[in-house]
């Protein structure tokens, strides 16, 4: 028989703010683990390669590929998917900017953008566009994008002067 | 007339679908899990022509978990939806690199995935044929050794026995050949590009079950659920009636979906495992270059006008690429002929479309069906000849609108409402792009800022007898459920039509709740969601229900207020009578049939139903071309202006706009957003996009690492977008359709820009940097 690396151990993620059992294999990526063991479909699998932010997630506050990180490596971390960001300001952007079409790369966007208001308040157009760029959209043209991303991060500066 | 204060059509209302998506809460196909489902894994060919000699999977039945493997000997027969010619697994012999060879099923993916590696084929490999001209050749290698004997599937597909040509379309309108000899000025070019991809952010997934009475279940990314059952039955001898389709939302389509190509493979598969569900979820390089693309084109173009500029004479050769499959191109190939010459009158056409065979990765419908692909090659040749005549390009384009009283290349008449106004968007356009400032000028910083311009149009070449359906049915709070089989692809379509009914109704929109997901069980047959149609079949239809409930709402009323149904009014959630609106019921006390005091009731729940056909549509006549192909045009002009930088030839975008002439506008942002995403896809596809093939036919960037397209970033730095709204008098609210039109002159409009940027004929796709610079060597050496 040729060996799978099938044998499974039980771990626990802190994932949107709970403590989850969850059963890996050392070889399961978190998008595989958090898709089918906990039922968090809001991260997608589009390319598995870290090529399209479509898997995005935070981890430690930070945007990571789901389909890159390898779901021991998240254990003892704090996790947030999409499902763990209720009625966010982004959220509503988003919607309010029509910067939603299919809406298959939108949580990944989200996220990243979450990510991005949190760690770089005052980002220019640059550094959006750095950051930006790890996400794929064929729908929108990402015009509408932009102005989401854009106007969250003015929200984020008018409520830290007020 | 009393203001409706309900109204909804033309109104920029929020997408009924934008919430749950920005939560994350929608589920698509791949995100449905069942325990003990099944999992498929291909095994794809590494060669792109080759006999199989052998497959030997004795290794791969090693693998823990394994449940069935299956190769092409199990259904060795060709499926296909215009011509039957591909076997859903090979069999004999391979026509493409990634053509599927064998699926295995397992209890895990990873397992089904590894045991797939194993699987060992032996191969004799063939001459290649890399592209349409080689494939023209009379003698080239034969793809397709029995192309003559396939059975075909619709009219109008005419593959040649013994050459590489899948088919050929021709149209002759007037005189070509004595008209070209008394033009004034010519002109004569070739243009190409390769084979692309749609790359859906959602790759393609399917799960089927076969229940013990035989019932096929299939969940599935799909276009066109009606087509799979149609596939299923046709080919797999399965009643129409035991299939059922479900279709959840779907995360971008851009016609990829379209088509059915992973469905019979889950069928086949869960056939192998006894009828237990199997999940077949498409790996990216999968969905890149297993599940069909995007055509490539070779096409020549000659053009004559007089002294004036008028054009007289047109010659279209269009050498479709197509791979190793006609799929959809077959259609795409007859939809280049119908529109070859674009929105140009001209009294003498020859056209040559042919569908080619090559082994390349095959293709089927791409936003736009042929439209971008032809638009770029016209669009060029309409610069180049502005250039010979010395005449403006958009003077040209203007003298040379088509105009109701017209004809088509097939000869169809155009009228003031099956024909949107080109002369008004090339007017709108000018204005827009500032044209009259100059079209190419040099900053301070030695820079190069140039425009481009393209006219399009494009009909939608549905099947004759395409149509729709829609059924609402009311609820006891007096709100209203919409099913019917249109699929949101993330175009907005559900959103549009809940718009028509709360308008139809005049009802308040939140009170409209539209079925997102496709059943075919229980919503009324759809053609499919694709050609731009949808808006147009499925809002007549969902008119034609909301007429039905009215009539029904208005009956159950004049017996609650005794009066006659020609009094009553309907409105705001009420049935009232006209001359006095304060005596009225409420719907919610109709909705399931009206109560009287003494507890008897009469009529029962309300339930409209409607539906629409095309009307009039005919196949197109063999050898003229002559026929009625589509119910209307919708036209347009695109500009664009870019800065390019003559060191590098590196370029920014700075604006694209799109003037169109959809008919009225249902949903100004909904169209709007329509509009940017197709010109971002035409930009993508024009500025970035294409497989390259190695010279044995291999596909060399299959990911979207390698396979290159804007990203947040590249995109123009100001998207404008305008209406020209001249009704269709057929469409729902005059509307017709808008869908695919963002995308079609994009690639023309670029080309024409840059190619004036850097003085250079740029005929060739994508046009990157290196490209261009090419270009521009040889036009050096030339000079010299
Ligand atoms: S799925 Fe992770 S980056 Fe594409
Ligand atoms: S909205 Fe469809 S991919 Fe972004």
């Amino acid at each position: 028989m040729i060996s799978n690396g099938t044998s499974k151990t039980v771990v626990k993620l802190h994932v949107n703010g709970e403590t989850r059992d969850v059963m890996i294999r050392s070889a399961d990526t978190l998008l595989e683990t958090l898709r089918e063991q906990l039922g968090l479909t809001g991260a997608k699998r589009a390319c598995q390669n870290g090529d399209c932010g479509a898997c995005t997630v935070l981890v430690n506050g930070e945007p990571m590929h789901a389909c890159l990180s390898l779901s021991i490596e998240t254990v003892n971390q704090p996790i947030m998917t999409i499902e763990g960001l209720r009625n966010s300001s982004i959220q509503q952007e988003f919607v309010d900017k029509w910067a939603i079409q299919c809406g298959y790369c939108t949580p990944g966007f989200i996220l990243n953008c979450h990510a991005l208001a949190n760690k770089r308040p005052d980002a220019d157009d640059e550094t959006i566009e750095e950051w930006m760029q790890s996400n794929l959209c064929r729908c929108t043209g990402y015009q509408e994008i932009k102005e989401a991303v854009k106007s969250v991060l003015q929200n984020h500066k008018n409520d830290s002067a007020s | 007339m009393m203001e409706n204060p309900w109204f909804s059509v033309g109104k920029p209302e929020h997408r009924i679908d934008a919430v749950a998506k920005a939560a994350g809460a929608v589920r698509y196909t791949a995100d449905y899990s069942v325990p003990g489902i099944l999992h498929a894994k291909l095994a794809t060919s590494t060669q792109a022509h080759a006999k199989i000699k052998s497959i030997d999977v004795t290794e791969s039945w090693k693998v823990p978990g394994v449940r069935a493997i299956i190769t092409g000997k199990i259904f060795p027969f060709h499926i296909g939806p215009i011509l039957a010619d591909r076997p859903p697994l090979a069999f004999e012999k391979v026509r493409y690199y990634g053509e599927p060879l064998a699926i295995v099923v397992a209890d895990h993916e990873y397992q089904a995935k590894r045991a797939a590696d194993l699987i060992k084929v032996e191969y004799e490999p063939l001459q290649v044929v890399n592209s349409v001209r080689e494939a023209f050749k009379t003698d080239a290698p034969l793809i397709h050794e029995n192309s003559g004997q396939y059975m075909k599937i619709i009219s109008n597909v005419y593959p040649v026995q013994g050459t590489n040509i899948g088919s050929h379309i021709k149209i002759r309108k007037g005189d070509f050949i004595k008209a070209w000899e008394n033009c004034e000025y010519k002109v004569k070019e070739t243009y190409s590009f390769n084979l692309s991809d749609h790359a859906a952010i959602e790759p393609r997934c399917v799960r089927v079950e076969i229940n013990p009475t035989g019932k096929v279940v299939v969940h599935s990314t799909t276009q066109s659920p009606f087509t799979i059952k149609k596939v299923l039955n046709q080919f797999f001898n399965i009643d129409v009636g035991n299939i059922i389709v479900h279709v959840p939302m779907i995360g971008g389509a851009f016609g990829g979906k379209g088509t059915v190509q992973l469905e019979p493979l889950a069928y086949l598969a869960s056939k192998a495992v006894g009828g237990k569900m199997v999940k077949l979820e498409y790996d990216r390089e999968e969905d890149l270059i297993t599940a069909p693309g995007h055509i490539g084109l070779e096409a020549t173009i000659a053009l004559g006008t007089n002294k004036s500029g008028k054009l007289m004479a047109g010659q279209y050769t269009y050498l479709i690429d197509s791979g190793a499959y006609t799929d959809q191109a077959a259609g795409i190939t007859r939809a280049a002929a119908i529109d070859c010459t674009g929105p140009y009158n001209i009294a003498n056409v020859w056209c040559d479309s042919y569908c080619m065979y090559t082994n390349h990765p095959y293709a089927t419908s791409f936003r736009g069906y042929a439209h971008p692909e032809l638009t770029f090659a016209v669009e060029r040749t309409m610069d180049q000849l502005a250039k010979i005549i010395h005449m403006d390009p958009v003077e040209l384009r203007t003298i040379n609108a088509i105009k109701p009283g017209n004809s088509s290349p097939t000869r169809t008449t155009l009228n003031a409402s099956n024909i949107g106004d080109v002369s008004k968007c090339i007017e709108r356009a000018k204005e827009l792009i500032n044209w009259n400032e100059g079209a190419r000028k040099e900053t301070a910083e030695g820079m190069i800022r140039a425009k481009g311009i393209s006219t399009f149009w494009k009909t939608s070449t549905t099947a004759t007898n395409a149509q729709s359906g829609a059924i609402l049915k009311f609820e006891p709070d007096g709100s209203v459920n919409l099913s019917c089989a249109a699929i949101e692809i993330g175009q907005g379509t559900k959103t549009i039509l809940a718009q028509m009914v709360a308008e139809r109704l005049k009802m308040d929109i939140n009170k409209v709740h539209v079925t997102m997901e496709v059943n075919t069980q229980t919503d009324p047959h759809q053609w499919r969601t694709v050609a731009s149609s949808t808006t147009f079949l499925a809002g007549r239809a969902v008119m034609n229900a909301a007429d039905d409930a009215i009539a029904q709402l208005k009956r159950t009323a004049s017996i609650a207020l005794q009066c006659s149904m020609e009094d009553l009014e309907i409105g705001g959630g009420r049935v009232y009578l006209k001359p006095s609106p304060e005596y009225g019921v409420k719907i919610e006390d109709i909705a399931l049939g009206y109560k009287f005091p003494n507890g008897h009731a009469v009529e029962g729940q309300v339930v409209g139903h409607g539906r629409y056909i095309q009307r009039h549509l005919t196949p197109m006549d063999k050898d003229t071309g002559f026929g009625k192909p589509g119910p209307w045009w919708s036209v347009g002009t695109q500009a664009i202006e870019v800065e390019w930088n003559p060191k590098d030839c590196t370029y920014k975008i700075l604006k694209a706009l799109t003037v169109l002439d959809g008919g009225k506008i249902i949903n100004p942002m909904t169209a709007v957003q329509q509009m940017r995403g197709g010109m971002y896809l035409g930009l993508s596809f024009a500025s970035h996009e294409g497989f390259q093939f190695g010279t044995d036919g291999t596909v060399l960037n299959p990911q979207l690492r390698t396979y290159q397209l804007m990203r947040f970033g590249d995109q123009p730095a100001d998207y404008i977008v305008d209406f020209i709204e001249t009704p269709a008098a057929d469409g729902p609210y005059g509307a017709r359709g808008i869908g695919e039109y963002g995308v079609i002159g994009m690639a023309g409009a670029l080309a024409n820009a840059l190619s004036r940027a850097a003085q250079i004929e740029l005929n060739h796709l994508p046009l990157l940097p290196e490209q261009i610079w090419n270009v521009r060597k040889e036009f050096k050496n030339d000079s010299v």
